[in-house]
């Protein structure tokens, strides 16, 4: 790689897959702009067939939480198991569900 | 036709019908420029682009081995004894026998002359095979409709980074236009026709370039304005690929494309 890597912005890609519905992060790679940002995406994460279409979305533009909260945002849902809806009969004459 | 005696590992000694000459001069324009962007492999400007340019390596050499062993084909239909594979036309034949145009076999420069060069080739690659999708051989004209699905990503990306870098720094700019000015009188051999392929021509056999001369400068125009690059067509052009007189450049690539095949002929893996 030369010295001088130029300073591009950051970019995270989503895929969605042939029988996917929908779109699912795959990584993230460093370009000028969008349509360059669109291209290297497609160079790099769809050499195997893996895509039918493509977002990119700027790094920054992504509000993440923040590790430090995870006690407070996500321990109190582990407890909650009646939430989870296995606690229900599904009549036979319902069929597939 | 003259007895041909042929060496273990030296060259072939091809007897070019119009058709073949027309095989190999599109077959030859699709390794040369494929290996030319081999040799960006670990030196791109970013690691993004070090995959972009092997990718389009890629789809060139694939676009070659078709064309290779199509020619192998017609070759060995004539005269089966040859036992011609696509490997005979990549590894054994020197520049002389070489059909590329010259444009392919410039060197890469820096990277604003490798996307200039490019545009040149994709913007007719993409024309041509377009245009061939209505060609009377079936096989041609699946092939056509291959190649100009990955050409026509080929001619985006390469005018996506002219544009940019022509409208960019004052610095890739300079480049820019540098490479424009170096290269444009190497277009127009794209649109030579062979007298001799007239007559395939007129049968639908094969598409002529000339008919798209008009087409591409508007495309390579457009191209050129959004990038801000001027753009001053020469009135003389570059010749002679397409009859095997080549620059120095073509030997020292093909020393390196061939020489293990010449160093050890029918070496596999």
């Amino acid at each position: 790689m030369a010295e001088a890597t130029p300073d591009y912005p950051l970019w995270e890609v989503f895929l969605r897959s042939r029988n996917g519905l929908a779109h699912k992060h795959a990584g993230s790679l460093h370009a000028p702009d969008a349509t360059l940002a669109l291209a290297a995406a497609r160079d790099l994460f769809t050499r195997r067939g893996e895509a039918i279409s493509i977002w990119v979305v700027p790094s920054h533009a992504i509000i993440a939480s923040d590790p430090d909260d995870q006690a407070m945002l996500f321990e109190p849902a582990e407890s909650k198991i009646y939430r989870h809806p296995s606690f229900y009969t599904v009549p036979d004459d319902v069929g597939h569900m | 036709m003259s007895a041909i005696c042929e060496v273990p590992g030296g060259n072939i000694a091809v007897a070019e019908t119009p058709m073949l000459r027309w095989v190999l001069a599109y077959a030859d324009d699709a390794l040369i420029l494929g290996h030319r962007l081999s040799e960006w492999c670990s030196r791109a400007p970013s690691m993004e682009e070090d995959m972009a340019l092997a990718n389009l390596g890629l789809d060139l050499l694939g676009q070659a081995r078709f064309l290779y062993s199509h020619a192998a084909t017609l070759e060995n239909a004539a005269q089966p004894a040859l036992e011609r594979s696509e490997d005979d036309y990549a590894y054994r034949r020197d520049a002389p026998q070489f059909r590329n145009a010259l444009l392919v076999e410039q060197p890469n420069g820096d990277f604003a002359a490798t996307m200039v060069r490019h545009m040149l080739y994709a913007s007719f690659a993409d024309l041509y095979w377009r245009a061939s999708l209505a060609v009377s051989d079936p096989a041609i004209a699946a092939f056509a409709a291959r190649s100009e699905k990955e050409i026509a990503y080929h001619e985006r990306h390469a005018a996506d980074w002219v544009i940019r870098l022509g409208d960019g720094t004052a610095e890739s700019r300079r480049r820019a236009q540098s490479a424009l000015d170096g290269l444009l009188a190497f277009a127009d051999e794209l649109f030579e026709t062979e007298a001799d392929q007239l007559p395939l021509m007129a049968a639908g056999a094969i598409i002529d370039p000339a008919r798209l001369r008009d087409a591409y400068r508007h495309r390579i125009e457009q191209i050129c304005a959004r990038a801000t690059l001027s753009l001053a067509w020469p009135r003389w052009h570059q010749s002679g690929g397409r009859q095997g007189r080549h620059g120095e450049h073509l030997g020292h690539l093909l020393a390196e494309l061939q020489f293990l095949p010449r160093a050890y002929p029918g070496a596999s893996w």
